[in-house]
């Protein structure tokens, strides 16, 4: 490891103190404010186990059921709080099992650092037991990833990975660390990274692109609005909302870009992509100036890139230059953190209010919400359906919760309905889309946030792929809610098969256990609903509760989400039924 | 932008870390690029590494690629260039039994006329190196060949260019910086 990486200035300032590895390895997350870390113990990490069992008054470590949910709960702390999330694993299959979380975290930039075990260093590339080489398997879905032989390399490599995994465009660190390094005894000082020479995390902001950007705006006739997370990752909500109250330009969100500006805000015009709303879909190709903002134009958000939005001209508010024309080309980037950029464009755009433009958003609502959304949210069939459930939630808890939504129908249902009144509200596996996320990321988040209600919201075959995380929740009384939206089927998957392969249901009808008797066996509240009449009285038990509660909602098997835009169709052509 | 496929020098500057080649070897695997060829050095600047790659692809991919790249942690800039652009050459060795430089007189053209260098010359063989372009490495190849060859080898391309490389000022300028503010420490 070259120290001229690190600026010798802060290398040479800390005093130093004799200690091992594993010990130096609790004072630097400690010295990078992680106090609460998620992981499972195993041969190759014990060193440093033993040191967090004699640390446990700095530092609380949660036993998650398996090494994946570790990486989610990880992830949900550090989407509810802003901070970097911490996984711990030994080596070979622990830390294998990181990978998914791993992944989910690259695609949807959350900051994580991953500390896994690794074989004594002279055991390395011998097949030894245990041993799997975690640095080659995670390169490609990390942000930076790094091998440790010896214990004096720790303190500067863990002040790197928590830099450069919370700095610029976040993203997930994963450090392997031999045993021998772990016992290692060495003279221990440390020193936060502030600076790596061949590293910019945020681009300098460029006045002329604020000018040229602001311009753009000022002339524009039907300008549109497509924020994403890196408004909420760059911490610029307030500067976001004064540009969009200001400017009076339609905002429409991308499924990670939710909760940046509360739900009511007039200027709300709802969600993009393929199941995103009416509206800002097909208007997305009339608007002739397209401000995307901390968006990356992934193509659920874009359908058929051919016909996304070619009469606009496209401007790109984005920290990471790779993003700049990577999917759609932009006319005006304009690189730099978001609330620098936000704040900075403020001062050069001119009041508006677009009162004709923001009609025909309307106007589309209203057809939306005459196809699609009355049925869905105050259903007149017998079947219970998702959107009621959601709307329930949103009523028993006034837009205050967190939502943490797994994959599929559930999740579409869930984002597209439920109401956030603050930011980092909504967690979700958005690129990666991670079954079995949302069990232990809703854990991570309430630990995050204990004074917030988390929502967790599962299909039946998501909860299933880490229902073990069960017991987590029982050892560590997280007080999280678990709604499983049971529909017998892998959802989205049997609507496609429903819409694109003639109704063959392959493989995803679903017989379930008793998941009441599960939760029960976890001695958590549960509680099964199959009846409308049932339903408000059971949200607003469980929402009531002050400990974890379960509920299974029965909801009609072959509903489909609409509205939908098919694979490689426009986003314009956006289906309604 | 054209989607003609074109044949592009990718030189990256970067920290001298283990893994960083599979980290920038990986954003072509997983485009399915074949890395053409590859070499890797010091560069003009004390500490700085240097990969030299090779790739046949179109610009709009080149452009894109070059943006994964130095989006690396330790990546400190990548250009690429055609081969217009570039001066370069790549470099080839052949291992020859040595009577055969007494019974075939052909050969003794064939260096001759290629401007092929010998490197040593013992009883057994003798090893001849041409540098060039492919295309002059792969011709004298193919002249010998039918003599029998006993082993050959190519290097990967290495190049500069012939404007100057924006990054030699650049990091001299961070080194400068760095050496300031150890100094005032």
């Amino acid at each position: 490891m070259d120290v001229k990486t690190i600026d010798k200035k802060q290398s040479a300032a800390a005093t130093t103190t004799k200690m091992s590895g594993s010990e130096a390895l609790i004072h630097c997350l400690v010295a990078e404010g992680a106090n609460l870390v998620y992981g499972y113990p195993g041969g190759a990490i014990m060193p440093f186990y033993d040191q967090l069992h004699i640390h446990q008054d700095k530092i609380q470590h949660v036993l998650t059921r398996h090494e994946q949910g570790a990486t989610h709960a990880a992830q949900g702390f550090a989407r509810a709080t802003g901070k970097v999330g911490v996984a711990v694993a030994t080596s070979g299959p622990g830390a294998t099992n990181l990978i998914t979380g791993i992944a989910d975290a690259q695609i949807d930039s959350t900051p994580m650092v991953c500390i896994t075990g690794q074989v004594g260093s002279h055991l390395l590339g011998s097949d030894a037991f245990q041993e799997t080489d975690i640095i080659g398997i995670s390169t490609p879905v990390t942000k930076w990833n790094y091998q440790i032989t010896s214990a004096k390399e720790i303190p500067e490599v863990m002040a790197k990975a928590f830099y450069i995994a919370r700095s610029g465009r976040p993203g997930p660190v994963l450090i392997d660390i031999t045993k021998d390094a772990q016992f290692e005894e060495f003279d221990y000082a440390y020193a936060k990274c502030e600076h790596i020479r061949s590293y910019t995390p945020t681009p300098e902001v460029q006045e002329d692109q604020l000018k040229a950007a602001a311009e753009a705006i000022n002339a524009a006739k039907k300008p549109m609005i497509v924020w994403g997370q890196g408004v909420i990752l760059g911490e610029a909500e307030e500067e976001f909302k004064a540009f969009v109250e200001k400017s009076g330009i339609p905002a429409a969100w991308t499924i990670l870009g939710v909760s940046a500006i509360p739900t009511s805000h007039p200027l709300n015009v709802g969600m993009v992509g393929m199941h995103g709303n009416y509206g800002p879909n097909v208007l997305t190709n009339e608007c002739d100036v397209l401000i995307a903002i901390g968006m990356r134009f992934d193509d659920r958000v874009t359908g058929n890139l051919e016909t996304y939005a070619k009469q606009a001209k496209i401007i790109h508010f984005e920290i990471d230059p790779a993003e700049v024309s990577k999917n759609v080309k932009a006319d005006y980037p304009v690189l730099g953190n978001s609330k620098e950029t936000l704040s900075r464009i403020l001062p050069l755009i001119n009041e508006k209010t677009h009162t004709d433009w923001h009609q025909r958003f309307k106007d589309h609502d209203v057809i939306e919400y005459e196809k699609v959304i009355k049925n869905d949210i105050h259903p007149t069939k017998e079947g219970l359906t998702m959107g009621e459930v959601i709307e329930l939630i949103n009523k028993k808890t006034k837009g205050e919760a967190i939502i943490v939504t797994d994959v599929g129908q559930h999740q579409m249902v869930g984002i597209r309905y439920a109401d956030f009144n603050q930011s980092k509200s909504n967690i979700t596996s958005g690129g990666l889309g991670t079954m079995g996320f949302a069990l232990p990321a809703a854990i991570g988040a309430k630990m995050g946030a204990p004074d917030r209600e988390v929502v967790a919201i599962i299909g039946d075959g998501g909860y299933q792929m880490t229902i073990q995380e069960l017991g987590t929740v029982f050892q560590t009384e997280a007080a999280v809610k678990i709604v499983v939206l049971n529909n017998e089927f892998l959802g989205m998957v049997r609507q496609w098969q429903q819409l694109f392969f003639d109704k063959r249901y392959a493989s995803t009808e679903m017989k379930n256990p008793n998941f009441c008797k599960i939760a029960e066996a976890y001695d958590i509240e549960a509680q099964k609903v199959s009846k409308r009449e049932n339903l408000e009285a059971a949200v607003e038990k469980m929402i009531a509760s002050k400990n974890s509660f379960f509920l299974e909602v029965m909801v009609e098997k072959e509903d489909n989400v609409f509205p939908m835009i098919p694979t490689g169709a426009s986003v314009s052509d956006i289906r309604l039924e | 932008m054209s989607e003609k496929i074109n044949t592009y020098t990718v030189t990256i500057y970067t920290e001298n870390n283990i893994g960083l080649l599979n980290r920038i070897s990986a954003i072509f695997q997983r485009r399915k690029i074949n890395i053409e060829s590859l070499s890797a050095s010091e560069s003009e600047i004390d500490d700085v590494f240097k990969f030299t790659l090779v790739v046949n692809i179109t610009e709009h991919q080149m452009e894109k690629i070059k943006g994964q790249i130095e989006r690396q942690v330790e990546v400190i800039k990548a250009f690429y260039h055609t081969d217009e652009e570039t001066i370069f050459t790549e470099s080839g060795l052949f291992k020859i039994k040595s009577e055969l430089l007494f019974e075939e007189p052909q050969i003794q053209n064939i260096i001759k006329d290629s401007h092929a260098r010998i490197v040593t010359v013992n009883r057994e063989f003798f090893v001849l190196e041409k540098s060039g372009r492919r295309s002059e490495i792969d011709l004298v190849h193919r002249e010998l060949k039918p003599f029998g060859i006993m082993q050959f080898t190519r290097s990967g391309r290495i190049a500069v260019t012939k404007t100057e490389m924006p990054i030699s000022t650049l990091l001299q300028q961070i080194k400068d910086e760095q050496e300031a503010a150890f100094a005032k420490a």
